[in-house]
């Protein structure tokens, strides 16, 4: 119902909550603030509000990868974030949003995982990435990079006496060299926008994500929506993301 | 990440003899599943996917109806042994996003609004897999689909490519996937030029993702009409 009111106000120019077509919801970072876990995040672009945290675990590598960590990304849609999401094992919408979050982080090269080798072939650092959607109004996919990313950047490794990890004590930062930033831009009949409300996201006919490096190189994208895009379609989102990711960039130190 | 030390292209070809925007040899059946209502058969190179499709038929239980429109459904399967290592049966992460973006990259393509309270099933397994699978599959659903008698806005076709060695390729390999710097999955309806699925990961400039694209709807454009051939190879009547 609200998405059709989205839709009558995107026609005229207007969007539900005032804010210009390319413009974010007010985007809240905190730290550091789960004691438990060796990195979090807490990230909110207006109501929606999601919550990542970093643990580590050391493990046996890969074995086409045996001097280099392993990342791995999950991400859990909790019932008390939203009337639609149910519990029970994951749905195919977290299961993809936690995929691309993972795409973004691995294809930027963010992590430096040849440092979280101990021995090679045999331990190595594990990351794992867990993602907590606390509030849908909209945009999850962007609110949950965000916050991952945040989280890695806060993320210590602890201690590791050749046996056991030592929880509560920390060897070195996360080494984290590049900060992926997701940009999710929506199509509206012929209007573009970024960070969609739950009302909008009804309506968006078409959605690109584009994941940008700190140095402008693209290294994920993912369509969603049910309608097509075009080739300038592409092009054109592809500028939005370039130039909205270096307003987020900003707001992460 | 350490690349493995193969070397994926000597003298600009490919380690299969291949140009690098070379096609693998592709062959198309339809009508290869006789319960189905509609099926197909396609094969790039060594990737072989067998789609089928089921309905429009009455969808059960009743609250998963929509009485608007149709419902269309997707599954994508790799089968135990498509794979080097064997593969555990059933759904992982990966198959149940695969399936999600294929449901996306066909649905723009048919006229589900004819069919409300009803589904479309379409079923993609991967009988043998070397690269390419989910394009591959949406090549066989999308004419799985036409010769089940959807009614459809255009053929779905899908290529993928991607970037080896400072190179931009078609069509990769399942080796020349897992080494590869940056890969794209890209599906269009080619008569209104419309793209309906996109990915990629790996690191590429504007400039790079446009070629890519440009690439994948060349090659688009002759798969299309090998999808054509194949169909007309059925149903066309010699006089």
């Amino acid at each position: 119902m609200n998405g059709e009111y989205a839709l009558d106000l995107i026609e005229k120019g207007k969007r539900i909550d005032g804010r210009d077509f390319l413009e974010f919801r007010k985007i809240e970072i905190e730290k550091n603030l789960i004691k438990n876990a060796e990195g979090s995040a807490r990230v909110k672009f207006g109501e929606t509000e999601v919550i990542a945290s970093v643990k580590f675990d050391v493990d046996e590598p890969f074995p086409d990868t045996p001097e280099e960590g392993v990342l791995i990304v999950n991400a859990e849609f909790t019932p008390l974030a939203s009337p639609d999401f149910e519990p029970g094992p994951p749905t195919e919408d977290a299961i993809e949003l936690a995929r691309v979050v993972d795409r973004g982080i691995r294809a930027s090269k963010c992590i430096k995982m040849e440092e979280l080798c101990i021995k090679p072939g045999e331990k190595v650092w594990y990351v794992f990435v867990d993602i907590h959607v606390i509030n849908d109004k909209g945009n999850l996919l962007d609110a949950s990079a965000l916050a991952s990313l945040v989280a890695l950047l806060d993320a210590k490794l602890p201690k590791f006496d050749g046996e056991k990890i030592i929880r509560g004590e920390f060897e070195r930062n996360l080494p984290v060299e590049f900060k992926p930033i997701n940009v999710s831009v929506c199509k509206v009949k012929d209007n573009f926008l970024v960070d969609p409300t739950l009302e909008e996201e009804e309506i968006v006919d078409a959605k690109l994500s584009v994941c940008v490096r700190d140095d402008g190189k693209i290294c994920a994208l993912q369509k969603q929506g049910e309608k097509e895009l075009s080739f300038e379609d592409v092009e054109k989102i592809i500028e939005i993301a370039l130039m909205k990711s270096e307003e987020i960039r900003k707001m992460v130190s | 990440m350490s690349k493995s030390e193969v070397k994926l292209l000597v003298d600009g070809k490919r380690l299969d003899g291949r140009l690098p925007e070379e096609l693998r040899n592709i062959e198309m059946k339809v009508d290869v599943v006789s319960r189905a209502d509609g099926s197909a058969m396609v094969k790039f190179g060594n990737t072989i996917a067998i789609a089928a499709v089921y309905g429009p038929r009455p969808l059960y239980p009743k609250h998963l109806q929509e009485a608007r429109t149709g419902v269309l459904r997707c599954r994508y399967n790799m089968a135990p042994f498509s794979v080097v290592e064997r593969k555990n049966p059933g759904p992982d992460r990966r198959s149940i996003e695969i399936s999600k973006v294929i449901r996306l990259a066909l649905e723009p393509a048919i006229f589900l609004e004819e069919f409300p309270k009803a589904a479309i099933d379409v079923f993609v397994e991967i009988i043998q897999a070397d690269g390419s699978t989910r394009v591959t599959g949406i090549n066989a659903a999308s004419l799985a689909l036409a010769t089940a008698g959807v009614p459809m806005k255009d053929l779905v076709v899908a290529c993928s490519a991607g970037k080896i060695e400072n190179t931009l390729i078609l069509d990769l390999t399942g080796l020349e996937d897992n080494n590869s710097e940056s890969d794209m999955a890209f599906a269009m309806m080619p008569s209104k030029k419309k793209i309906t699925l996109l990915q990629m990961d790996g690191l590429l400039n504007r400039e790079e993702i446009k070629k890519l694209m440009d690439m994948c709807e060349k090659a688009c454009g002759k798969i299309y009409e090998m999808q054509k051939k194949a169909i007309r190879e059925k149903f066309l009547v010699k006089s």
